[in-house]
């Protein structure tokens, strides 16, 4: 905002005329100007990079190229420009007023439908551009389940109010108990002998590993919450933080679960269609969670607990559920994650993984699902495509999020409702 | 049966009796008014009818329930609303939203209905907001409905916080100083809102106020408070022209 103001009044009519056609084109016309994007990626992809004279198509956007072989520079720009920009911008001009029209006949015939076809869409370009590469389909899971987790936290951290250090503990809680359920009962193997169950079944009953990694990670978090929403006070910070190393140790020397050495050889029930559904069902669930009568009750405790104790709410038993909620979710974020890598030691759930994640929330912005996104993805994707720099890149991140505390307090995109009825709606003409 | 009984109720803080030996009963409906100068314990009273603090001695009885020892949502829940002599509104939240969390102890969705949108949340999230906005009609807010609440000017949050109270479906309404630092004009709409109230929803109010002018007006029956203890009880001319109550006001500008 501050930044609009210190513009030449021309240069704002510009950028506010730019604003506005943006707000005048439906999500269904930016998500068929993606699409277009990844299927021109698909079919020109490979001549055009052998015209530009690039090694391969570039895996993330091109920042690995551009910070390893500068003299790539320009190539992977007209790359980038060509593939992505001219098809992004184009389509939804060229399409919009109908795409426009269409997604007006669809809301009014039944949302429900056009929030499926808006999620099949945009299922759809997000395998057709992880199909290009291992490289990148391994960066979008991991990037969807910290969706997951960065909106978990968000919920306490954010909707709350309080800091909570827990998370990694409760993705430990989550992804041990989930690897132990599919190693015991789908996988002969050295630690758990041979196969409980038939092995057909495993994909079938992988949610229920899932949610009952979430369940014991909400067990975990009992043994959180009754001490620290007993009284008033910032009790929760450092018993969460205790209770991210108790369980970290614990594991460590837990010796029917290998200890310091880690479970691996997870069955790979994970592909891209289940990390997709289960990253929606996170967003819907938690998102119907806060934007609930229910879920507000969390606000009104953090913005005067006293007022909303006066107005009926249990704030206790508020307090509680909610974090017990959001421990379920990490939890489910954790069963997930090892399934991912296929690998899980206690060492991945300590204090580097609480970084991440609280800086993916405040990055992102508190009490905000666009928020949490925003910051999960963009977090995500820049830790990758910084890898090159090596320790630099331990520099360039921290320094971003201070800049963004020092200029948006709250994070990006915070305190906004996540209002699916609305980003599926038509547009109107201004 | 009184609505609502004190008996001997007394309250330390520390060294310090804020409210000492204090008794009130309340009839429906009825309008009393507590005046008494800074520090007299006024709020103290309110905070312990309503679970802030728990009384050091004494009964608090509410429809014959005591209310001693139960949490503040629980009080609230069972027909006590208030207001706060500081304005305690949720700084994130819009009007609306203000008002719709009052209802939080009548929602019947529960959690599975909070996680996933299942028709009878639905159904009840619209007759919340039906209610809110016709309690935000009521105070004359209702086109404000949607503003973040820190956007809207002194006097406009003090009518939220009212219709707040009003949502948790109060027999028995606690106003602490709802017209401090008020020009006479929102003064006197405030007035307005108070009377319109007690009319349409009959409740009970009790009333906390600085400026006699307004009690007197109101209330029926006055209790001046000075050092925690009522020094004088009654009509608003007794309560003017007794000795003690014009010694305790003495110097103050206040006075009508
Ligand atoms: N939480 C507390 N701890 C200690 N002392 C308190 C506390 N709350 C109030 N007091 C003291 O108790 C006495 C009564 O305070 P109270 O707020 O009830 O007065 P009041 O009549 O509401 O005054 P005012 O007109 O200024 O609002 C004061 O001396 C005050 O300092
Ligand atoms: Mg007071």
């Amino acid at each position: 905002m501050q930044i609009n103001n210190s513009l030449s009044p021309e240069k704002k009519t510009f950028a506010s005329r730019i604003r506005n056609s943006f707000a005048q084109l439906p999500l269904l016309a930016w998500l068929c100007g993606v699409l277009g994007a990844v299927l021109l990626e698909r079919y020109l992809g490979d001549p055009l990079t052998e015209l530009l004279g690039l090694p391969k198509i570039p895996a993330l956007f091109g920042a690995v190229t551009i910070l390893k072989k500068p003299q790539l520079i320009p190539g992977t720009v007209a790359f980038l420009f060509l593939i992505y920009a001219v098809p992004i911008l184009v389509i939804p001009r060229l399409f919009g007023s109908i795409l426009n029209r269409l997604v007006g006949r669809l809301f009014h015939l039944s949302p429900a439908m056009s929030v499926a076809i808006h999620l099949g869409l945009l299922y759809l370009i997000l395998s057709l551009w992880a199909d290009v590469s291992g490289y990148r389909l391994l960066t979008l899971k991991l990037t969807l389940i910290a969706i997951i987790v960065t909106l978990s936290l968000n919920v306490i951290n954010g909707y709350m109010g309080e800091f909570s250090c827990s998370h990694p503990g409760f993705l430990a809680l989550g992804a041990y108990t989930a690897s132990v359920f599919t190693l015991f009962f789908f996988v002969d193997d050295k630690v758990f002998g041979a196969a409980f169950l038939p092995k057909f079944l495993g994909p079938f009953l992988f949610p229920i590993a899932l949610i009952l990694g979430g369940i014991v990670a909400a067990i975990g978090a009992i043994a959180i919450a009754i001490p620290s929403f007993r009284t008033r006070g910032d009790y929760l910070a450092i018993i969460s933080l205790a209770f991210m190393f108790i369980v970290k140790s614990i594991i460590e020397n837990l010796e029917f679960v290998r200890g310091p050495r880690g479970l691996s050889s997870q069955p790979n029930y994970v592909d891209l269609p289940t990390v997709f559904i289960w990253t929606v069902a996170a967003v819907w669930i938690i998102n119907n969670f806060v934007r609930s009568t229910t879920g507000k009750a969390l606000n009104a405790v953090r913005d005067d607990e006293m007022a909303a104790d006066a107005m009926t709410v249990n704030t206790r038993r508020t307090k509680i559920v909610a974090f017990l909620f959001a421990a379920f979710w990490a939890g489910v974020a954790g069963g997930l994650f090892a399934h991912v890598l296929r690998y899980v030691n206690p060492g991945t759930f300590s204090i580097q993984k609480l970084a991440e994640v609280l800086a993916m929330v405040y990055f992102g912005g508190l009490n905000s699902v666009y928020g949490s996104i925003v910051g999960a993805v963009s977090l995500s994707l820049l830790g990758e495509a910084l890898r090159p720099l090596e320790i630099f890149k331990w520099i360039i991140i921290p320094l971003l999020l201070i800049l963004v505390m020092i200029f948006r307090p709250t994070g990006l995109i915070a305190f906004k409702d996540f209002d699916v009825m609305k980003l599926i709606s038509p547009k109107e003409k201004s | 049966m009184p609505l609502l009984q004190i008996k001997n109720m007394s309250h330390d803080f520390g060294g310090l009796r804020a409210v000492n030996n204090y008794n009130l009963e309340i009839e429906p409906g009825q309008i009393r008014g507590l005046i008494g100068p800074n520090g007299a314990g006024k709020t103290t009273i309110f905070n312990l009818v309503s679970g802030i603090y728990s009384p050091t001695e004494g009964d608090i009885l509410l429809n014959g329930k005591s209310l001693v020892g139960l949490k503040p949502y629980q009080i609230a829940a069972m027909g006590l609303g208030r207001t706060f002599q500081n304005l305690r509104l949720w700084r994130h939240m819009t009007v609306l939203e203000h008002v719709k969390m009052a209802r939080y102890s009548k929602i019947n969705y529960g959690l599975l209905g909070a996680f996933f949108g299942t028709p009878k949340r639905i159904r009840e999230e619209a007759e919340i907001e039906e209610k809110a906005h016709s309690l935000l009609k009521l105070v004359g807010v209702a086109d404000l409905a949607d503003q973040i609440i820190l956007n809207l000017p002194y006097g406009a949050q003090r009518r939220v916080e009212m219709a707040r109270a009003l949502a948790t479906e109060p027999k028995i309404l606690f106003l602490d100083e709802p017209t401090a630092g008020m020009n006479p004009e929102e003064l006197k709409q405030m007035m307005d809102i108070i009377r319109r109230v007690h009319r349409e929803l009959g409740l009970a109010i009790f009333l906390i106020e600085h400026r006699l002018k307004v009690v007197m007006e109101l209330c029926e029956i006055i209790q001046t408070l000075v050092f925690g203890e009522v020094i004088a009880e009654g009509s608003s001319e007794e309560i003017q022209n007794d000795p003690k109550v014009i010694e305790a006001y003495l110097g103050k500008e206040t006075i009508l």
